[in-house]
């Protein structure tokens, strides 16, 4: 044994590892895969032994086949085996072999739940890491609804490596499990604001994923959005917020107001050439949102044009692509501030690199005019003969075709010109295109009546020389045109020259190696042809021209007839007949004619594409109803339903067919057979249709000579388009010179001249009158047709899944799956996230949790028998407890506040919508620099949200709980968990109200447990200050502390230039205290400044933040500081200081934290607060109004309010508990108040009083 | 997100393929094959954008790619990622690689497929960036090999010694990918 042992591992050394397989291969040159296939079997015995390292070393070699395109999914459940490995080296090896070739239907999948589970909750980072990782690659619907929950859980990992990874891979969850993203989603937000910028980039870059597909739904979070568009200096963030901005403008207009100017400043300030380019762009998109409402946006507009212009003409070709590239973007809205670059544009159309004439070549669409388009197009045709590659030449074909036939035909004045130029396309070797020439040739001949007598002999000529289009097989595409050729000819035939000629080329024996299509419609022209011929030929005396050409057709028809297509067989010997017929009637000398274009008289009139689908539904009839009974419900499934219409697609009527049994078939066919050999006229081994016509009489001796020619032919008689340009500029000249003369009478033939024309041209090019009177007539739509219908979203799309509302409250239903004890313990616990970064708090939660698992395979068992009774104990439970606490319970309380809320907004349906609606309403004109700051305000008053893992106040009983739910059952649990749900839904509104508390808002707030009443709205209120001014600089200023650093807290200043000069170089220093230092970038020197991070232009504000360290909270202090900044003229810079004073209140280290009354009477009832009150007199204000204050200026929230009572309470960053009791009567309030720390309670009781002795 | 991330030879070797999007193996060297047809008849100086293949999606996804030396990197993206931060990501990416490999060159992709693969899972997670600070990433690949030396430890000596004894004569080609020599002018985003 021990013998086999060592064998074995003696073995393995010499076992072939990923280095000898890659250099096995690159010495097999000559015989690669007869080597792979014996390294495979090597592979296959490896994977038969025990030792998983050998496993390991096999699945390692495997993945490098597969990259080579050699199919693995036979080891599939050899790569689990490795996957589920305790070494983190033969893991991983397995997790990548996993990664690269398992997908939805790899059925082991199934096998690796747990052991990715198991991986998920190791105490080993980069176990899960790679669990993670590997799982983000093949995460199946079943995977992702058993996982979700802990992956959840992930996402509040104490190390921010595996926080990222979780986050990320909730966007593959959500793709796959579309029900977790409501219950998952407040995490998510969280993770904007988490404190590593890994983690918060990952979160961003998960809900712009998600918001690019349905952007409505996120649309709330746009106040979120733009203070992390503030804030951030992280470009990778910066960039796919203002990409997401660009996703959300276009539902709401005013948000592209709101953002037109910070997005200005960046574009002024940013050197990274990335960010400004997509600054660019969403400014871009929220122009084209506006462009309807807002008339006055040309500096934004010029701004882009001109910034893209720089771009293009860099010598960097990626950023001329990425130039040319938004400058359509633009066109489209605003083509005249792309006109005026027409230079720039046509010369990238000579550029070497293909990517780049490609985008020109798009922008050229908006560059036409009717003055300009011959010779835009003449260039594009030069192009189009010096192209080389085929795809390129494509793209020019339609650009021209899409340039010409843009709005209408609108910019084309001479039609002649335009057919030549589409004659002269179809010289295009080996274009796809031929179609779209096509039916560009039929709709101008069918729309412009003028042009038809010239159109006729082009595709005379055309048809004549067929021969050149055909000859080339490669040419095959092009041959489509002789379609439009045809039809042409024959539907205008009254029109042709030579009539004769074209019949006599329509009907050549060539014409049968073209496509059926094509072929049919040749047949049926040529009948048409006939009939006109007739008509001419009748009138003379001489009848045997007549008869002659009856002949014709009858010694021509008979090759179409013996057609493999079913429809040319069909006409041709239609017409066959009825030519033979009338050759019979001519014999008699009667006269045809009349009778014979009867057949094809009448004019054909253009349907609109989208006529038929827009008739409207006559009223009276249903769609839906059954016109015959419906069968009935008895019957079995299987029947199939009896085909009423013609329409019944082929299977339904198969089956029918498969009744006849395989013994009979056989017998048939063999009978069949048979009779077919005897058959002396049966053709046998199925001959090509070519064939089939050779062997006809009269048609083989034609000798079928393949004209190649590599050179296109200048076709005799076509005139060339050039003759047109110059012809064209002549008219114009003489025109112009004739409108002179006669100015005004011009100008009204001209108006009845242009008919339903559009009428949009700008107006210098109103001077130029088509060479033609032409009539485009429009084309048919059904009476009253309906309006336009969009193309609804692709239904398979996965991400039309994720359409979830997301602001709705979360319901009791509405939580992932807990599969197990561990999981549902972490879920419940945010307090644990967000505090312990230290690993010793963490330590005795991990044993408890892992007892716990040992505990859950018994339990699991009990579980599912009684998981029914649970269900209904549960609800029961819930019940009770609502009962017991009456009016004081959370519950209610949290519902009447719902209600509340909902109550207050008089238009909107929910709360947060009207938040939106409020943060868009905020700053009409943005340009004005007093809105901007108040906009900056209403960002930075959001500030102090309590971050991730709030503990909220009930957080003293915690640990009790935590030691009790041991050994309690789950249901209580449960309810916490739910408890905890709902005070983060209660947070996440109080958020929300912190925002616009300056203005609205308290009403909503301070209504607890008492009724819904009418109230007015509250004043605009601003917490920012005046921190120094000067004729150059004004400086506003707030502070809020930093609940995740108990130390720490954050000044918030907006600068805002006031003078007309440029503003730089602004460095922020302030003279430290023993107890409070401004937080310095590590390496430099206690006194040194700090830079602001941005640049102003006139009239511009910006914020910036600065964190300080401070170490006693209880008294309030003033810190002195300087600013320091250039000045720069256009002549001149001059170094300017301005020296602050800094403030913090006492007030300014509370943080607003929501607190339940049960835990605020039990934080009472302790006795470890002492007291303190104070009154207020002629206090001049609602209720409501001075609660609202409070809690906005102070960070207080209410606890509970009755009639002229409130309790409030907030915490200080170090923990203080701060109560307070408020009552008031007539114009005296008198404020009661609580605390752990009297010096910062008797501090933030004269700061109250302040305030309101200010009003 | 991105699609796909392709790393092929001027010969259209691929020596690392990363679907983040399923498709089975043929179809994955065709799309290879039908990529590395687009990108190696351009020059080395025209703009690094193009459109995809019709095979890996057609014009809704964007081929972004820089070549170095002999090899292509090419990234498949569709249009939520910003253009010019992809290409700052391959730069990253591939100085990563640099870092990592000590004068990363052809060689080292292809005989160490799998430590690009594991180096590349620390930038890119299932389509999306996961972290764009070389620093950071080459702190967690380094953190995550010695983990897998110390597990090796006296059990994976002979098999060590073994592929010492086989490398010794692995053919010698100049190792120097040189990552400076095509310069695309692209100022860099702020790490963070």
């Amino acid at each position: 044994m021990a013998l086999k042992i060592v064998k074995g591992s003696i073995d393995r050394m010499f076992d072939k590892n990923l280095q000898d397989l890659v250099r096995g291969i690159r010495n097999h040159k000559e015989d690669e895969a007869k080597y792979i296939s014996t390294c495979i079997d090597e592979i296959k015995q490896e994977l038969k032994q025990d030792n998983i390292a050998v496993k390991a070393n096999a699945v390692c070699k495997l993945t490098y086949l597969q990259m080579l395109g050699y199919d693995v999914s036979w080891a599939a459940f050899n790569i689990v085996e490795v996957m589920s490995s305790s070494k983190f080296t033969y893991k991983r090896i397995g997790y990548l072999a996993a990664s690269q070739c398992f997908h939805e239907s790899t059925d082991v999948i199934m096998l690796t739940t747990n052991q990715i589970r198991k991986d998920l909750s190791s105490p080993n980072q980069y176990d899960t890491g790679v669990a993670l990782t590997g799982l983000s690659c093949f995460v199946t619907p079943d995977l992702a609804r058993d996982l979700a929950n802990d992956i959840m859980t992930l996402m509040s990992h104490t190390k921010p490596y595996i926080r990222k990874k979780a986050v990320l891979i909730m966007y593959k969850v959500f793709l796959k499990y579309p029900e977790s993203l409501r219950p998952a989603f407040p995490r998510l937000k969280e993770k904007l604001e988490d404190p590593d910028p890994g983690v918060q980039s990952a979160a961003v870059n998960v809900i712009c994923e998600l918001a690019r597909r349905n952007p409505k739904n996120y649309l709330s979070l746009a106040p979120l959005f733009f203070k992390l568009m503030t804030s951030s200096t992280n470009n990778w963030v910066l960039i796919k917020i203002i990409k997401l901005f660009g996703a959300l403008t276009p539902l709401e207009p005013r948000l592209g107001k709101k953002l037109i100017e910070p997005l200005t400043n960046l574009i002024h300030s940013t050197s990274a050439m990335s960010l400004l380019y997509e600054c660019v762009n969403t400014v871009i998109a929220v122009l084209i949102s506006l462009s309807s409402g807002m008339p006055n946006h040309s500096a934004s507009i010029q701004l882009c044009v001109q910034k893209l212009r720089i771009l293009i003409e860099d010598s960097d070709q990626n950023l001329k692509y990425l130039g040319l590239l938004a400058m359509s973007k633009i066109l489209k809205t605003h083509p005249k501030s792309v006109q005026s670059h027409k230079d720039l544009i046509l010369q990238c159309l000579d550029d070497k690199d293909e990517s780049i004439r490609l985008r020109a070549l798009d922008l050229l669409y908006g560059m036409v005019s009717k003055k300009n388009l011959m010779e835009i197009v003449k260039k594009l045709m030069l192009h189009v003969d010096k192209a080389e590659g085929t795809t390129y030449r494509d793209e020019l074909l339609t650009k021209i075709i899409d340039i010409c036939s843009q709005s209408n035909y609108q910019y084309i004045t001479n039609f002649e010109w335009y057919i030549s130029i589409l004659v002269e396309l179809t010289r295009l070797e080996g274009t796809r295109h031929g179609h779209l020439i096509a039916s560009q040739m039929l709709d101008v001949a069918i729309r412009v009546k003028a042009i038809r007598v010239f159109a006729v002999a082009q595709m005379a000529t055309l048809l004549d020389n067929a021969h050149l289009l055909t000859g080339n097989m490669q040419r095959n595409g092009i041959c489509e045109v002789l379609y439009a050729a045809a039809w042409i000819c024959g539907e205008f035939s009254e029109h042709l020259e030579n009539p004769m000629q074209t019949l006599e080329a329509m009907l050549r024996p060539k014409v049968a190696t073209l496509p059926g299509h094509i072929q049919a419609v040749y047949v049926q022209n040529a009948a048409k042809l006939f009939a006109t011929i007739l008509k001419s030929q009748e009138g003379n005396t001489d009848s045997t021209a007549a008869q002659d050409t009856s002949q014709l057709m009858i010694d021509r028809l008979p090759l179409f007839v013996q057609s493999a297509n079913l429809e040319v067989q069909e006409r041709a010997s239609c017409i066959l007949q009825l030519v033979k017929y009338i050759q019979k009637l001519q014999q008699k000398d009667v006269e045809v004619a009349e009778e014979v274009n009867a057949l094809f008289a009448g004019e054909l009139n253009p349907v609109a594409p989208k006529a038929q689908k827009k008739v409207p539904v006559p009223e009276g009839l249903d769609l839906d109803a059954w016109i015959n009974e419906p069968p009935s419900e008895s019957e079995s499934e299987d029947e199939q339903p009896k085909a009423i219409f013609a329409k019944e697609e082929p299977k339904h009527s198969r089956p029918r067919h498969t009744e006849v049994d395989e013994k009979e078939l056989a017998r048939r066919r063999e009978a069949r057979k048979q009779e077919q050999a005897n058959n002396p006229f049966y053709i046998k081994a199925s001959p090509s249709s070519q064939k089939v016509y050779q062997d006809a009489p009269g048609v083989e001796h034609i000798p079928v000579v393949q004209i190649d020619l590599s050179v296109p032919l200048k076709v005799p008689g076509l005139p060339m388009s050039d003759q047109y340009v110059k012809l064209e500029e002549e008219r114009r000249q003489k025109e112009r010179a004739e409108k002179k003369k006669k100015e005004k009478k011009k100008r009204k033939e001209k108006r009845s001249g242009r008919g339903k024309k559009h009428d949009s041209g700008p107006e210098s090019e109103e001077d130029i009158t088509p060479a033609h009177q032409v009539d485009i007539v429009t084309e048919e739509m059904p009476e009253n047709a309906l309006p336009s219908d969009d193309d609804d979203k692709d239904p398979n799309d996965p991400h039309k899944a994720l359409d979830i509302d997301l602001d709705k409250p979360l319901a009791d239903s509405e939580k992932l799956p807990v599969r197990s004890h561990r999981a549902a313990e972490a879920a419940k616990s945010p307090a644990e996230d967000g505090e312990t970064e230290n690993a010793t708090s963490l330590e005795p939660k991990k044993k408890s949790s892992k007892e716990k698992r040992e505990k859950k395979k018994e339990k699991d068992r009990d579980r599912k028998k009684s998981k029914e009774e649970k269900k209904k104990k549960k609800h029961k439970h819930e019940e009770k407890e609502e009962d017991l606490l009456g009016g004081q319970a959370d519950e209610p309380a949290v519902q009447s506040e719902e209600t509340s809320e909902v109550a207050a907004p008089p238009t909107s349906t929910s709360a947060e919508v009207s938040d939106l609606d409020f943060w868009l309403s905020n700053a009409p004109v943005p340009s004005n620099t007093q809105e901007a700051a108040t906009v900056a305000a209403a960002a930075a008053a959001e500030a102090p949200e309590p971050p991730a893992g709030t503990v909220p106040d009930s957080e003293p009983d915690e640990p009790k709980d935590a030691e009790m739910e041991e050994t309690k059952s789950s249901k209580h649990k449960k309810k916490k968990q739910k408890k905890e749900k709902e005070e983060k839904e209660k947070k996440k509104k109080k958020k929300h109200h912190h925002h616009h508390h300056h203005s609205d808002g308290g009403g909503e707030e301070s209504v607890q447990n008492g009724t819904v009443e009418e109230e007015e709205p509250l004043p605009p209120m601003s917490n920012y200050c005046l921190l120094a001014e000067n004729s150059y600089i004004k400086m506003v200023y707030d502070i809020q502390g930093n609940l995740q650093d108990g130390s720490q807290v954050v000044v918030s200043v907006i600068f805002e230039n006031k003078c007309d000069s440029f503003l730089k170089s602004m460095e922020f220093n302030v003279l430290d205290s023993l107890n409070s230092k401004l937080q310095r970038p590590e390496g430099s020197g206690p006194h040194d400044g700090l830079t602001v991070p941005f640049q102003l232009p006139p009239g511009v504000s910006n914020e910036a933040r600065f964190v300080f360290t401070v170490q006693s909270i209880v008294m309030p202090q003033k810190l002195k500081g300087t600013l320091t900044f250039i000045v720069k003229n256009e002549d001149s810079s001059t170094h300017e200081k301005l020296d602050f004073k800094l403030h913090f209140t006492c007030t300014s280290y509370l943080i607003t934290t929501p607190c339940y009354s049960d835990a605020f009477a039990k934080l009472l009832e302790s006795g470890d607060l002492k007291g303190s009150s104070v009154r207020l007199e002629g206090v001049n204000m609602p209720f409501h109004h001075l609660l609202a204050r409070i809690c906005f200026h102070h960070h207080f929230s209410i606890v509970e309010r009755i009639d002229s009572c409130a309790s409030m309470y907030s915490r200080s960053i170090q923990g203080h508990h701060v109560c307070l009791l408020v009552k008031t009567s007539g114009q005296t309030v008198s404020i009661d108040a609580k605390c752990d720390e009297p010096t910062l309670l008797g501090n933030v009781l004269d700061e109250i009083k302040q305030t309101f002795s200010q009003c | 997100m991105i699609k796909a991330i392709l790393i092929f030879n001027n010969h259209g070797k691929p020596r690392l393929i990363r679907f983040y999007q399923y498709f089975a193996e043929d179809m994955q060297q065709q799309i290879i094959r039908e990529t590395f047809h687009l990108v190696s008849k351009r020059d080395d100086n025209v703009c690094n954008f193009l459109e995809g293949g019709s095979l890996i999606g057609g014009s809704d996804y964007k081929l972004i790619y820089r070549h170095y030396a002999t090899l292509y990197f090419v990234f498949c993206v569709d249009s939520s990622e910003s253009e010019l931060g992809i290409l700052d990501l391959i730069q990253v990416f591939v100085e990563t690689l640099d870092k990592c490999f000590e004068n990363v060159c052809e060689l080292d992709l292809i005989f160490h497929m799998d430590r690009v693969h594991y180096i590349l899972q620390e930038v890119v997670m299932g389509g999306m960036v996961l972290e764009t600070n070389m620093n950071e990433i080459v702190a967690q690949v380094e953190v995550q090999n010695r983990m897998e030396k110390s597990e090796g430890g006296l059990s994976a000596a002979p098999a060590r010694a073994v592929s010492a004894v086989k490398n010794m004569n692995l053919p010698e080609i100049p190792r120097n990918i040189n990552i400076g020599d095509i310069n695309i002018k692209v100022p860099s985003l702020s790490p963070f």
